[in-house]
């Protein structure tokens, strides 16, 4: 079998798959398929980009489209915690929030040293770039150490006790940002009024490069050997500990990397926005990212993607309906939990590689029922 | 074996159960006046045991004896009320459960506790894995040695699956996975592990009689292929008989009787245990 061939490590089982067809499957090679990935995401970028330019999507949509790219980092990092690591937090939006303020604030003070105004960000000075990166980095980095600090004692609990325990470290990160100002004796955060006068660094173009780097490095992550170990976690605690996983390392590093993450995505939330204020991220805001996980499936990565999107096209689309915004939402959801409790996708993911495969393979409608096959057979 | 990295050698008084062939080194796993109480409870008490280096042994005894509990002891699930616990000649004692199975002791479950979520290659990978040296960023930015090593583990995995010909049930989900094929699964995960000594609870328990046939063959071909001790609960006294050396009767928490299956199985205190006293009238 050509080691080139069989599709690498990023799809190891291929070997056996091939060899038991007789090794007449055809398949692409992992540099093929990141190759494929890369050149579909910058399609992706390009085209959304030049209907920006266009004008064909407006200003107003545009912001939409920011934030679900925004909302789908949200998403994507909490079903690290969630789908992979198999824990409840609750306060994700403090996380956001430490992003959000960290960068928004680390970018206004170092507006004067580079000599940068407003209008910099948005025409794209080389400096600015620069500013933004390093802002993302700080903001995710600071959410990261704030996971960390919570993460430590409060991974020592589980279920409900976590989901507890979350919920008050991010509302007490909420009262820290509302009062702060009085605290340290100058303006940081702008209390209950607000941070302004954050220059507008996000674009389609930035936001969604994060995008995919988030999703990329997420992916990365979980298909290795640190992956693995947090699933098993998920899957069997007591068994993933006798069979020698550092549960409370994994732990600790899935929850702090799903605060990074969260932390990139409240750093462009805060740029997207242009006002912080600390009642953005209240208990609602938690909620709403983790019902985008729960819709779309615990553990599928693909689910958070799709779910993030609709739930934030589902309420600008309703925003004529506003009163009944709420009472659509609860139903959707309901309905959700009641016929398909695993989410709508589950723990399915897709994978672009694969699809191709089936398609080169002509077994695109096929597939379903071999697999079902050969489930059958390993149940007999 | 002099100091070594874990700590410093402990010497105990050798018991003469250990087959002649391992008599010459340390005995890889050593228990000494072991007990562990819950409460008012004694659960397990004075429980001794000294293995050779590729001994099988087995713990028999009716429910509530107290037999997973020692497992539970031997990985440092629970911590024991009194005695200590020597794994190849280091003791145990204050290390966690990772710890000690990175000392070398791995076991299976009764009630079978695999990653069922997570493929059969994932799920033997998990075990393996703690041997792999990648870093998180060699991993999060697929490096040239994240690809060599998963490379080298997918196929170290492979083979360990091809040891109970599974390597066709590498890309089903464990959860999936016939109830043998599951038992079969969790050994592997816990040989990819690289144990000194595997402890096997109830292996046999669901099995018919020619899965367990096979099962003790198999019980033999993992102590001489992977060159380690096995310690197994089982009901099975077909089994225990077939493949132990040395059978542990215990009840109430204490051990009754010691010695080769022949023995165990005309000792009256066991008989006694299992069948009850006979009246006299």
């Amino acid at each position: 079998m050509d080691q080139e061939l069989n599709g690498g490590q990023e799809r190891p089982y291929v070997t056996a798959k091939a060899s038991r067809n007789g090794g007449g499957r055809k398949t692409l090679s992992t540099k093929k398929r990141y190759i494929i990935n890369a050149l579909l995401f910058v399609a992706m970028l390009a085209i959304g980009e030049g209907l920006i330019d266009n004008g064909f999507i407006s200003r107003y949509q545009t912001t939409v489209i920011e934030q679900i790219g925004i909302y789908i980092i949200m998403a994507v990092s909490l079903n690290v915690a969630t789908g992979y690591l198999g824990q409840l937090p609750l306060g994700h939006a403090g996380f956001m929030s430490v992003g959000g303020y960290s960068c928004a604030i680390f970018i206004i003070r170092m507006m004067p040293v580079f000599d940068l105004n407003m209008r910099s960000f948005v025409t794209g000075e080389p400096m600015a770039v620069v500013l933004f990166i390093v802002g993302v980095l700080f903001g995710g980095l600071m959410a990261g150490l704030s996971g960390l600090i919570i993460g430590i004692p409060a991974l020592r609990l589980k279920g409900d006790y976590l989901a507890i325990i979350t919920l008050g470290f991010a509302e007490i990160i909420r009262v820290v940002m509302l009062n702060i100002d009085g605290v340290v004796g100058f303006e940081l955060t702008g209390g209950a009024k607000g941070l302004t006068g954050i220059p507008s660094y996000t674009n389609f173009l930035n936001t969604f490069i994060v995008v995919g780097i988030v999703l990329f490095l997420i992916h990365t992550m979980m298909k290795s050997r640190h992956g693995r170990a947090i699933l098993a976690i998920r899957d069997n605690e007591i068994a993933a500990e006798a069979t020698g996983v550092n549960t409370t390392y994994y732990k600790t590093l899935a929850f702090v990397a799903s605060a990074f993450f969260a932390g990139v995505g409240g750093a462009l939330y805060a740029g997207c926005i242009g006002v912080m204020a600390p009642a953005k991220f209240g208990f609602m805001k938690s909620i709403e990212i983790l019902v985008m996980v729960v819709l779309g499936g615990m553990g599928s990565m693909l689910g958070s993607v799709l779910s993030a999107t609709v739930l934030t096209i589902l309420p600008e689309a309703l925003r004529a309906f506003a009163d009944y915004r709420m009472v659509v939402y609860a139903v959707v959801l309901i309905l959700v939990m009641i016929f398909r409790p695993q989410g709508l996708l589950g723990t399915y993911d897709f994978s672009m590689g694969d699809f191709l495969e089936r398609l080169i393979n002509g077994e695109l409608f096929r597939g379903k029922s071999k697999q079902k096959s050969e489930e059958v057979e390993a149940n007999a | 074996m002099p100091n070594n990295r874990h700590g410093v050698v402990v010497q105990m008084e050798s018991p003469n159960l250990i087959p002649e062939r391992d008599l010459g080194t340390i005995p890889v796993l050593q228990a000494e006046h072991l007990g562990i109480d819950f409460g008012g409870l004694t659960a397990v008490d004075d429980f001794n045991i000294a293995m050779g280096r590729s001994e099988i042994s087995g713990i028999i005894g009716p429910n509530g004896a107290g037999k997973t509990t020692i497992f539970n002891l031997l990985t440092n699930v629970y911590k024991p009320t009194r005695g200590t616990i020597l794994l190849d000649g280091i003791d145990t004692a204050g290390k966690s459960m990772v710890q000690v199975n990175k000392m070398g002791i791995a076991r299976t479950f009764q009630n079978i506790r695999l990653f069922s979520q997570m493929t059969v290659e994932q799920n033997v990978l998990v075990g393996l894995g703690n041997s792999m040296s990648t870093r998180l960023v060699d991993d999060i930015f697929r490096t040239p040695k994240h690809w060599k090593q998963e490379r080298e583990f997918h196929d170290q995995a492979m083979e360990l699956l091809s040891f109970f010909g599974m390597e066709r049930f590498a890309n089903t989900k464990a959860g999936n996975l016939p109830y043998g094929e599951q038992r079969r699964l969790e050994i592997l995960r816990a040989l990819g592990t690289h144990p000194k000594v595997l402890l096997l609870d109830e292996p046999a328990a669901g099995m018919n009689p020619n899965e367990t046939e096979d099962l003790m063959e198999n019980i033999l071909r993992i102590r001489d292929e992977f060159h380690l001790a096995v310690l197994l609960i089982e009901h099975d006294m077909r089994l225990v008989m077939g493949v132990c050396e040395v059978v542990a009767v215990l009840d109430y928490g204490k051990i009754i009787a010691k010695g080769t299956p022949e023995e165990i199985q005309n000792d009256p205190r066991v008989i006694e245990a299992y069948l009850g006293k006979q009246e006299v009238k």
